[in-house]
């Protein structure tokens, strides 16, 4: 494909992503960071996202499974992947952790459960999601194209 | 013939007198045996008879001579010796009893008299307690009355109650006839009948106040009896009846200027009143002293509570004054406001209305000018155009005058090129100089500031007038503008004592001398010039046009500058100088140069708005951390991150200027590095400014951030011009 289509295609691809709520105004400031002294900036921070959140989705299965919950356990893992999402504009995360930390709040052992399970789907799917998007922006420049802001 | 013992009768002859004898002495026998029978009987019916032994030896006396006389019944007829011997024996005991009781009684009698006495005594002492029991109760019920009176008048603060109670209690306590009042007119004159009892509207009687009588009243605090038939007590229809007796007494009228705050006023130079007062006729009746006394009492109390009314009365009218009075302001300050944003209503109208013509013509004339043009042409299109600059300078004049009058013109603040501004007035006033063939040279001190801070449009608007006018009043030689720091000793001007400029850290005095060798001024007409439309008289200044508001404006612009401006000359002919001096702030130095202030924030993607700025950010979550920092290396800033506030507080030193907190990680109280960091950095200008990171702004957040001490609040996520905007407005301030 023409670096042109593909401009086109990746220009579309993040509209949507916007449109369907998974990343919001966040992520265009993060873009708007990224100049000729920081050019993997966005690349950078989004690496760093996923391996955080994943440290804090292992983290959050072990404490879940225990026993005796900590809640405070759980509600420091939450809050931190809320920091983080909301850092990066990934904006269903951010939601899901809204709700699970008013589950701690609660004590609710089950809403927690189910909170987890959510927001390991929205995080496997904001994950894919931003993969694409990035293996498109390769595509682009190999092609010899710019990233259309 | 001698008594003796026969047998023989002894009756024929005196029968008779011994038969009466024997009845005598038998009724004398039976006498003196019933008196002490009743003495006994009516000694024992009365309680208390301290003689007993006297009762005693008495009865004992009288049965004696009873028995005696008994027994002598028997020796009327013939009797044996027994009879004689007991006889005697009776006899004998009689005379010795007889003999006690007489001597006894003569230490009784005296005794028994004396008991009398003391009997009258006590009589007389119970009588006279009695009077004073009477006095008594009659004084206490003269007490209760004037309690009564008094409680009846002070229960009030209405003068006309007051004085009407006290005319009722009065006469129903005393039961007078009449009871009447009579105040002195508003002349002092005459007295005038005010309130009686019995009419309730009297008619205005007026009596003059310099009767003998009533003189004699007002001269004695007491009571005073009257005559019925004076003035005053003329108030009854004359009739057949016996006046009753009339008292009279003064009530003090005591007036509110007479009250100090430590004396009781004088009454020597008093008003009163005259109270009179009327006992029934025909009723016997005479004023007793405790009447009288109350009458007194009465009249005192009166008169204080008539001098509370009075000062209530007085202190009403002056409350109601002052309300009225607040009325009054306070409409006249709505319309004053009115009046004044009619009045820039109308300004601001007026200003744009005339303005937009005024530039048409300006600007359309200039245009003209360029074009091809007959000198006549030319001429006249220069008129209109000198004319038409004219009328926008005073129109401006004007719009700028009255709102420095009213004191609603307000500086505009801003940091600018100082040297700039005196370049651009040299090169605005050159081509002029040049045409009028005038010298004009421009010194700047070498330590004059490059920048300052001030209203720099108004400053060139007060040098431009300055040196317009030095250029207007000299036809030949020279102009010199002269602009240096001003030291203390040359910032006093002998001629303006109550100027006492202070430099400081922050400010400097700003001197700026246009020295002109123009037609000059004459002493007189210095003090005119910074007036209003005034204009010096001489034929020169009186073709050079203008409005006379240019120096009153300058004036007006200098003084809110906190500074001063003078004009000095030697005199006419021989040129002047024009003094101001003027306050302007020393904008802070900040780490490498900066670009001049911009108020506005600029929403494109300028060049690094904060070159070098070294920032601490303490941030517990990788990702925001990360985020945080591209954010500020952006904006062009040094970055360090830390990720906990003991590592924060390890790592910051007064070279950063700036350290972002995140404060809500649970865990971690970003509010106590606040107030660490306060504690580390004593000196307000070695301080980092401390910037809160919040996910929510709500007051509670706000509130708890300023009480640490934080200098600024931002809420995540953070856009570029968020952060930009936050970082400005910190480092303005």
């Amino acid at each position: 494909m023409d670096v042109v289509q593909l401009q086109r295609q990746l220009v579309d691809y993040r509209t949507s992503l916007y449109h369907e709520g998974f990343l919001d105004e966040q992520f265009t400031q993060l873009q708007e960071l990224q100049d000729e002294n920081n050019p993997h900036f966005v690349v950078e921070v989004v690496s760093l996202f996923f391996e955080d959140s994943e440290r804090h989705l292992n983290e959050l299965t072990t404490a879940l499974e225990q026993q005796s919950v900590d809640f405070r356990r759980v509600d420091a893992h939450v809050h931190q992947l809320k920091g983080s999402s909301s850092s990066i504009g990934a904006q269903r995360v951010q939601q899901v952790c809204i709700a699970f930390r008013n589950y701690c709040e609660e004590q609710n052992v089950e809403g927690c459960l189910e909170c987890l399970q959510q927001v390991k789907h929205e995080y496997s799917l904001v994950k894919t999601k931003l993969e694409s998007m990035f293996q498109l922006e390769q595509q682009i420049l190999t092609a010899g194209g710019s990233i259309p802001m | 013939m001698e008594s003796c013992y026969c047998i023989e009768p002894q009756w024929p002859a005196d029968e008779l007198l011994m038969k009466y004898q024997y009845i005598s002495d038998f009724f004398i026998a039976l006498a003196y045996f019933s008196i002490p029978l009743e003495l006994i009987y009516f000694v024992k019916k009365s309680a208390v008879f301290p003689y007993k032994w006297v009762l005693v030896q008495f009865g004992a006396f009288i049965v004696l001579c009873g028995a005696t006389h008994l027994i002598s019944l028997w020796t009327f007829t013939m009797h044996t010796r027994t009879v004689a011997v007991v006889m005697t024996t009776s006899k004998v005991l009689t005379a010795v009893v007889s003999c006690a009781t007489a001597l006894m009684l003569v230490h009784i009698i005296p005794d028994l008299l004396s008991v009398k006495t003391r009997e009258l005594f006590l009589k007389n002492k119970a009588a006279e307690l009695d009077r004073e029991m009477g006095l008594i109760r009659t004084q206490e019920e003269t007490g209760r009355h004037v309690r009564m009176l008094t409680h009846e008048i002070r229960s009030t603060l209405d003068r006309h109650t007051i004085l009407r109670t006290t005319l009722v209690e009065l006469g129903r306590t005393l039961a007078l006839e009449e009871c009447a009042l009579w105040m002195p007119t508003r002349t002092g004159l005459e007295l005038q009948l005010s309130y009686t009892l019995r009419q309730q509207n009297p008619v205005g009687y007026t009596v003059p106040i310099h009767l003998p009588v009533i003189n004699q009243v007002f001269s004695s605090s007491r009571a005073v009896k009257i005559s019925p038939n004076c003035p005053v007590a003329r108030l009854r229809p004359a009739g057949k009846y016996m006046p009753g007796e009339v008292v009279a007494v003064r009530v003090p009228l005591l007036h509110l200027s007479n009250f100090q705050i430590n004396a009781w006023p004088e009454l020597s130079t008093k008003r009163y009143a005259l109270m009179v007062l009327m006992l029934p006729s025909d009723s016997a009746r005479q004023w007793h002293v405790h009447e009288l006394e109350l009458v007194e009492v009465v009249a005192d109390q009166v008169a204080v509570a008539l001098s509370h009314a009075a000062i209530l009365e007085e202190s009403t009218r002056a409350r109601d004054l002052l309300m009225e009075q607040n009325v009054a302001l306070d409409l006249a300050r709505r319309e004053a406001e009115t009046a004044i944003r009619a009045r820039n209503d109308f300004l601001a109208v007026m200003n744009h209305e005339m303005r937009t013509p005024m530039h048409a013509i300006i600007a359309l004339s200039s245009l003209l000018q360029e074009t091809e043009l007959t000198p006549e042409q030319r001429l006249m299109v220069e008129t209109i155009l000198k004319s038409s600059n004219l009328l926008a300078t005073l129109i401006n004049d004007v719009l700028d005058l009255s709102r420095l009058e009213d004191g609603s013109l307000q500086l505009e603040l801003g940091t600018f090129n100082l040297y700039a501004v005196f370049r651009e007035v040299f090169n605005l006033i050159k081509p002029i100089a040049s045409v009028k063939k005038l010298n004009v040279s421009l010194n700047l001190a070498p330590d004059l500031p490059e920048y300052a801070i001030g209203d720099e449009k108004r400053l060139m608007q007060t040098i431009l007038n300055v040196v317009g006018n030095a250029l207007k009043f000299s036809k030949e030689g020279s102009i010199s503008v002269t602009a240096f720091v001003a030291k203390s000793e040359s910032l006093r001007d002998p001629r303006a004592p109550e100027f006492f400029p202070v430099p400081s850290d922050n400010h400097f005095y700003l001197r700026v001398q246009v020295k002109d060798s123009g037609s000059g001024i004459s002493p007189q007409d210095i003090p005119k010039l910074f007036t209003k439309f005034a204009q010096t008289q001489s034929t020169a200044t009186r073709n050079s046009g203008g409005s006379g508001l240019g120096l009153a404006i300058c004036k007006r612009f200098v003084n809110l500058m906190e500074g001063h401006i003078w004009i000095e000359s030697e005199g006419l002919g021989k040129g002047c100088t024009a003094i101001f001096i003027v306050k302007l702030g020393i904008p802070e130095r900040l780490n490498g140069p900066r670009l001049p202030f911009i108020p506005e924030v600029s929403t494109s993607h300028g060049p690094t708005a904060f070159p070098g700025l070294k920032v601490l950010v303490m941030d517990e979550n990788g990702v925001s951390r990360m985020v945080t920092k591209g954010l500020l290396v952006h904006l062009g800033c040094d970055v360090t991150m830390v990720s906990s506030s003991d590592e924060c507080l390890h790592v910051v030193s007064h070279e950063h200027k700036v350290v972002l907190v995140d404060v809500c990680v649970p865990g971690i109280n970003g509010y106590e590095i606040a107030i660490r960091i306060h504690e580390k950095f004593t000196k307000r200008y070695e301080r980092p400014l401390i910037v809160a990171l919040t996910g929510n702004t709500d007051k509670v957040t706000k509130e708890k951030c300023m009480r640490v001490g934080m200098d600024g609040v931002i809420l995540k996520p953070v856009s570029l011009d968020k952060m930009r905007s936050v970082l400005s407005d910190l480092l303005e301030q």
